[in-house]
C-alpha cells in the first residue's frame, strides 16, 4: 500500500482522520454543553447514549482506530522529520509559522495524555471513585446522575485545571489543524490560502472557549 | 560601512565546523552580498587564512547556487532576492550578520558556505521528464496550451532549484521544490502522460534522499527567492489523489 508509506499518502491520513477527530470532538462539545441546560437535560443525554449498547461498542472501536492512525502517523512522521532536520542554525527567524504549528507533536501528547486521564475519569471513574455517578445516588427520574459527577468534579480546582490545560492544548493543536487539512486534501489556491488559515484559527477559538467554558464556569460557581 | 560578520566555517564533510568573526571593512552600499564576501575573502587571503568558501555561478539570480542563510533567513530575507541579488544597501554600518549554510540531512555541506544540494537532482532524475518524439523538430505552434495554463506553468517553472524551501522548512522538507517540478508538468500537454507516475517517483524519491514530510508550515513560499506558491503543493496533493484512483 503506497498510501501508508508515502509522505503525502500519509499526509493525506493525518487530514482525513484528523478531520474526523474533530467531528468527533463537534458532536461530544454539543452534548457536554446540555450541562448548561440542567441536571435533567445532561443525564436524559448520557442515559440515551447508554442505551444504545452494542453501538457504543462499535462506536468506542472505530474512534479507536482513528486515534491509533492519527497518532501513530503523528509520531512517525515527527520522527522522520525531526531525522530530516538535525543540525540547527545559529539564528533562525520564523518566516510565516507558529508556535501552534511547530508544537503539533507536544499538544498531541498533552492531549493523548489527557484522553487517558479523561477516560479513567468519566468512563471508567477510578480516579475520583466517592464523586462517580455510579456512587452518587440515582436523580429524581432514577437516571444515572452525570451532571452531579461533573459539577462535583470541576468544582475541584485540580480536576478543573487539568481540563482547562488540556482544551488549551486543543485549541493550539486545532489552530493549525483546521486549515492544514484544507491544504492537505488540495482544496487551497493561491488566493485562498490566508483566508483558510484565519478561519481555521476562528474556528479554533470557538472550539477552545467552549471547552474551556465548562469547567471553567463550573470552578467559578457559575453553574452548579 | 563596516560591518562584523559571524561565518560558519567548515574544513570539510566530517569536520565539526563553527562560527567564526571577522570584520567586513569600507562595505560599499552599492555592492552585492557576494562582492562584499568577494572583499572579505581579499584580506583573508592577504593574511594568510584560508578564504570563505561559497557557492555561486550567474550573479544574476537564475542558477540557484548561493545557498547562504543571512540572520536566520535564507537569502536574506529581501523579498523575491537570491544572495548575489542583495545589495548592501540593506544592511545598516554595525551590523553584525551571522552567515550559514542550508542546513538539512540531505544537504550535506562541503565546506563552509557550500551544500550538497544532487539531493534535488535526484527527485528531478525520478519523474521530472516527458516522452517526446525524437527527429525533427516540432513546429513550435504545433500543440496548442491555454495562455492561462502555460501562465500556471511558468509560475512553478520559476524554481531554481536553490533549496530556500528546504533550509526554510522546520522538517528540512522539500515538497514545495518537488511540487513545483510536479505542478509545472501536470498541466502541460507534454507532461500528462507520466503525471500519475511521476508524483508517486518524485514525492518517494523525496522521501529516499532524506527530505523530510511536509506539515503546512509555509516557510518554504516566504523563503522562496522566485515566490513559488504553496497552491502548487496543494497542486501536488491533488495529483497524489488523482494517482491513487
Amino acid at each position: 500500500m503506497h498510501l501508508i508509506t508515502s509522505t503525502v499518502g500519509r499526509k493525506l491520513l493525518m487530514a482525513v482522520s484528523g478531520l474526523m477527530l474533530v467531528g468527533f470532538i463537534t458532536v461530544h462539545l454539543m452534548g457536554n454543553l446540555s450541562v448548561f441546560a440542567g441536571a435533567d437535560a445532561i443525564n436524559i443525554y448520557a442515559e440515551k447514549l447508554h442505551s444504545l449498547g452494542p453501538l457504543v461498542w462499535v462506536f468506542r472501536l472505530a474512534m479507536l482506530g482513528l486515534f491509533a492512525v492519527h497518532i501513530g502517523f503523528g509520531i512517525q512522521l515527527s520522527m522522520e522529520n525531526r531525522r530530516a532536520n538535525p543540525e540547527s542554525y545559529a539564528i533562525k527567524q520564523k518566516l510565516k509559522t507558529t508556535f501552534a504549528a511547530e508544537s503539533m507533536l507536544y499538544t498531541g501528547l498533552v492531549l493523548l495524555a489527557f484522553l487517558i486521564y479523561h477516560l479513567l475519569h468519566f468512563t471508567v471513574q477510578i480516579t475520583n471513585p466517592e464523586i462517580s455517578a455510579h456512587q452518587l445516588p440515582l436523580d429524581a427520574a432514577m437516571r444515572l446522575d452525570v451532571f452531579s459527577m461533573v459539577v462535583m468534579s470541576f468544582q475541584k480546582v485540580f480536576i478543573a485545571l487539568v481540563y482547562i490545560v488540556a482544551m488549551c492544548a486543543l485549541f493550539l493543536h486545532l489552530s493549525h489543524g483546521l486549515s492544514s487539512w484544507v491544504q492537505t486534501l488540495g482544496w487551497n489556491n493561491g488566493e485562498s490560502q490566508d483566508k483558510v488559515v484565519l478561519i481555521g484559527r476562528l474556528v479554533a477559538v470557538v472550539f477552545g472557549l467552549a471547552y474551556i467554558a465548562i469547567p471553567f464556569l463550573i470552578l467559578v460557581r457559575f453553574v452548579k | 560601512m563596516n560591518l562584523t560578520l559571524h561565518v560558519w566555517r567548515q574544513k570539510g564533510p566530517q569536520d565539526k565546523g563553527k562560527l567564526e568573526t571577522y570584520p567586513a571593512k569600507g562595505v560599499s552600499e552599492d555592492q552585492s552580498f557576494l562582492e562584499m564576501l568577494d572583499d572579505v575573502n581579499e584580506e583573508l587571503i592577504k593574511s594568510g587564512k584560508d578564504p570563505i568558501a561559497f557557492d555561486h555561478d550567474c550573479r544574476e539570480g537564475i542558477c540557484g547556487m548561493c545557498s547562504q542563510v543571512i540572520n536566520g533567513k535564507p537569502h536574506g530575507g529581501q523579498e523575491r532576492t537570491t544572495v548575489c541579488q542583495l545589495h548592501m544597501r540593506e544592511f545598516n554600518d554595525g551590523d553584525e550578520l551571522f552567515i550559514e549554510p542550508w542546513r538539512a540531512r540531505a544537504f550535506p555541506i562541503h565546506k563552509d558556505l557550500i551544500v550538497d544540494r544532487t539531493a534535488l537532482e535526484m527527485v528531478m532524475q525520478a519523474g521530472g521528464y516527458t516522452s517526446c518524439h525524437t527527429g525533427g523538430v516540432a513546429d513550435g505552434n504545433a500543440l496548442l496550451i491555454p495562455k492561462p495554463v502555460a501562465d500556471y506553468a511558468m509560475d512553478a517553472a520559476e524554481c531554481i532549484g536553490c533549496g530556500a524551501c528546504v533550509a526554510s522548512c522546520p522538517n528540512s522538507s522539500a515538497m514545495l521544490y518537488t511540487s513545483a517540478k510536479v505542478s509545472q508538468l501536470a498541466v502541460l500537454p507534454q507532461g500528462k502522460g507520466e503525471a500519475k507516475a511521476r508524483v508517486k517517483e518524485m514525492t518517494d524519491a523525496m522521501q529516499n534522499e532524506g527530505f523530510g514530510n511536509c506539515t503546512n508550515h509555509y516557510e518554504c513560499q516566504e523563503a522562496c527567492p522566485k515566490g513559488i506558491s504553496v497552491k502548487f503543493i496543494a497542486k501536488l496533493n491533488r495529483e497524489y489523489m488523482k494517482s491513487m484512483a
